[in-house]
């Protein structure tokens, strides 16, 4: 594996399927009632997070405390950064405490690159600008497997703003690696011009799409005003793509509906869909966990999957 | 100080105005030159010998930044003339985005005074098209042409509407030869843009500007220029789309010139992969297509000049996120070698045709008459020798201010060995004199 995880480009389908395997022994142990091994003790992981996201810094931190890393969780809000320190003064800072690994989720793309030049650790994207969210990606893949049972050949349509969404753009890119079968959906102006170079099709009818799907990945719309220009308001897109009760009814039986959270519930999806059992958001949430743990031990720790069968089941 | 009296004894001369490209000596004395022939002996010259070298005319740079007043973290007239002349230049022409902006003949006046007690490069200021740059109020353009200013350009920003720039090249059309140069963006399909809308942009999440946003607004002011009769320059061209737009305008005999930069001749969005904040610049790099189209453009004379847009940022400044970094590259030290390697050398463009696009054409369009050539006796002596053939690789130090160059890590031929300047040396032996 490579040395960071900055992109879904940075790993291959072996990797993926190392990691997916990797946490899934390492999803046993959050079942225990002590849900901690010793794989990375003595072994200090940085969140830096520049932007507020509560699930991913809490997920990243359990992954760590788990596996009984030193966490240190370093956010803008009331620190240096609130100074205006740079990125790169930071990174240096953290550089001399001896990070091991830096988890960065940084409003701008490309941040994670930046910080690679500068710190000797393990650098993680926890999500950069509109650009990419491996971890988010990796554990999409987990739980599709986990429902599925397997990722090549899987229809999985993403459905919503796929021009600002790094979810959309790392899952995409980890879909079509693994073999799956991309459909991207929403209004024209929010889906990449080039995105077809990707690899995958495009489509602007959610209901052509939807009986043909295992999968149906439903972005969060973002309805801050600068996004508005893209679309004439909520309304029309919840009419246009919004997964109501009658778009389920479309979803061959055993489709699963997922969503990165946090939803906009009565936008892009609507309540009572959130709520059925076909809909695994909850799921995505605690296999988050696990892969996050198995990013940590693979970047960290041992370079062998059989090694963390050893720590998990012993 | 004395001019020192120097004989370049067997130098390839290369001079597009003169058709000149063969073996000769030139004799330099008192700031012009003196002969230009074979076997030519001067006694008490200074002898430089030439043997594999090449003699140009001084190098002419019709888009710098040389930040000075207002951004001397970044460069000074100083410094950037010192990194003019380590390149080969002799003259330069620094853009009127200063603060305050060079919209009045006082900045001016104050940038030439700062050229001149560097002595390191004819230095001759653009002018404003608008005041402040606000693209509302025309600038005082004619005391800007009585205090000797050529051209004029909001560079940084494009004219806002086609009104202003209608009365733009209307009101400078009064003045002979005065040239209204523009940066062509607009600005609505361009808010936030980080770098080339294309398959680069959409996968490296980086809001993208397309190129239509710069071929909007070469086609609306070409027509400015059909409406008006005026002189327009194009300043940095960076697409396909364009280059043909020119070419059109060209053939149907509108006074348009353009000029390409050395990085958008070379580089594509797709060297933007690790978000290198050197490579952000603006117009943004483009596709190959559009790169192959600006080489040749450039090949065929609808590109008139290689401008190098020198635009050198604080090392803090360029060090941050890619999104906060402020765009442009320094290139006044590596635009030769770049010509020299990525064009000349795969045979897109002639020798005598880098030559002429680095320094005649670019002087003539200045109105720089001391400068581009011919290298004839009675002329100033602005001169520049490189070696075509010495290899090196661009990195830091640099003797710009900044260091922000795009092409750092880059392996380029073709090495300046001295440049004159009035018949004086500003760089010798590939070293600053001064």
């Amino acid at each position: 594996m490579n040395e960071h995880l900055l992109s879904m480009h940075d790993v291959t389908a072996d990797d993926v399927i190392r990691i997916l395997d990797t946490a899934e022994s390492f999803r046993e142990v959050g079942t225990r009632v002590i849900k901690k091994v010793p794989a990375l003790r003595g072994r200090t992981v940085v969140n830096l997070f520049y932007e507020n996201s509560t699930r991913t810094r809490i997920s990243f931190e359990l992954a760590a405390k788990r596996l009984s890393a030193d966490v240190i969780n370093f956010s803008s809000g009331g620190s240096s950064v609130s100074k205006g320190e740079s990125l790169k003064d930071t990174a240096l800072t953290l550089q001399a405490m001896g990070a091991d690994a830096i988890v960065i989720r940084h409003a701008s793309s490309g941040s994670p690159f930046q910080l690679t030049k500068w710190v000797r650790g393990h650098v993680l994207n926890a999500g950069d600008g509109t650009h990419e969210h491996p971890t988010q990606a990796l554990l999409d893949l987990y739980t599709m497997r986990e429902r599925l049972g397997r990722l090549e050949g899987l229809r999985v349509a993403i459905v919503g703003d796929v021009l600002h969404s790094r979810v959309a753009r790392s899952l995409s890119f980890g879909l079509v690696k693994m073999g799956a079968d991309v459909t991207l959906v929403g209004p024209a102006t929010l889906i990449p011009p080039d995105a077809p170079q990707w690899g995958v099709q495009v489509s602007h009818d959610v209901d052509g799409v939807l009986p043909k799907l295992d999968v149906c990945y439903l972005l969060r719309v973002q309805t801050e005003r600068q996004r508005l220009e893209y679309f004439p308001s909520v309304r029309e897109y919840a009419r246009l793509f919004g997964l109501n009760r009658a778009r389920v009814g479309l979803l061959p039986e055993g489709s699963l509906i997922m969503h990165p959270g946090p939803m906009n519930r009565g936008v892009e999806i609507d309540s009572d869909v959130a709520d059925l059992p076909q809909s695994v958001i909850e799921d995505q949430v605690t296999n988050g966990i696990a892969v996050r743990m198995a990013l940590l031990y693979l970047l960290l720790g041992g370079r062998h999957a059989d090694a963390a069968d050893e720590v998990a089941g012993g | 100080m004395a001019s020192p009296e120097m004989l370049f004894r067997g130098a390839r001369v290369v001079d597009p105005r003169a058709g000149r490209d063969e073996v000769a000596d030139v004799h330099v004395r008192d700031g012009v030159v003196a002969d230009v022939g074979s076997g030519l002996d001067a006694a008490s010259a200074e002898i430089v010998e030439c043997d594999g070298l090449v003699l140009a005319p001084g190098l002419v740079d019709l888009h710098t930044h040389l930040r000075e007043p207002g951004f001397e973290h970044k460069e000074t007239v100083e410094t950037g003339t010192r990194a003019a002349a380590a390149g080969g230049y002799t003259a330069v022409a620094p853009m009127a985005n200063t603060d305050p902006v060079a919209d009045d003949a006082s900045v001016i006046a104050q940038v030439r005074t700062a050229a001149a007690l560097a002595g390191l490069a004819d230095v001759f200021p653009v002018g404003a098209i608008t005041k402040g740059l606000q693209g509302e109020v025309l600038a005082e353009i004619g005391e800007m042409v009585a205090a000797g200013v050529r051209v004029f350009s909001d560079d940084g920003r494009c004219v806002p509407t086609a009104r202003t720039l209608r009365n733009a090249l209307t009101y400078a059309s009064a003045f002979d030869d005065a040239v209204i140069a523009e940066h062509c963006e607009d600005d609505s399909l361009s808010i936030g843009q980080q770098m080339h809308e294309g398959s680069s942009s959409s996968s490296l999440g980086l809001a993208g500007q397309p190129a239509a946003a710069e071929d909007a607004i070469v086609f609306r002011d070409i027509e400015m220029a059909r409406l008006t009769g005026g002189r327009l320059h194009i300043c940095h061209l960076s697409s396909a789309r364009s280059v043909e737009l020119v070419r059109r305008a060209k053939a149907d005999g509108l006074r348009v010139t353009a000029e390409v930069t050395p990085h958008h001749l070379v580089f594509t969005d797709e060297d933007l992969r690790t978000y290198d904040t050197n490579r952000k610049v603006n117009p943004p790099l483009r596709s190959e297509a559009d790169r192959d189209a600006l080489r040749w453009g450039l090949a065929d004379g609808t590109i008139d000049a290689i401008a190098t847009d020198h635009a050198p940022h604080a090392v803090e400044e360029k060090e941050a996120e890619f999104d906060r970094a402020p765009p442009g590259t320094i290139g006044l030290e590596t635009a030769l070698a770049v010509a020299l390697t990525k064009l000349v050398a795969p045979g897109i463009i002639s020798l005598v045709r880098a030559v002429e696009t680095l320094s005649s054409t670019p002087a003539s369009i200045l109105g720089a008459r001391d400068h581009g050539g011919p290298i004839e006796a009675g002329r100033p002596a602005n001169l520049v020798l490189f070696d075509p053939q010495e290899r090196w690789t661009v990195e830091p130090p640099f003797v710009s201010k900044s260091r922000n160059c795009a092409f750092t890590g880059s392996d380029l031929i073709g090495r300046v060995r001295s440049t004159v300047l009035h018949g004086e040396l500003t760089v010798s032996e590939g070293k600053a004199t001064r």
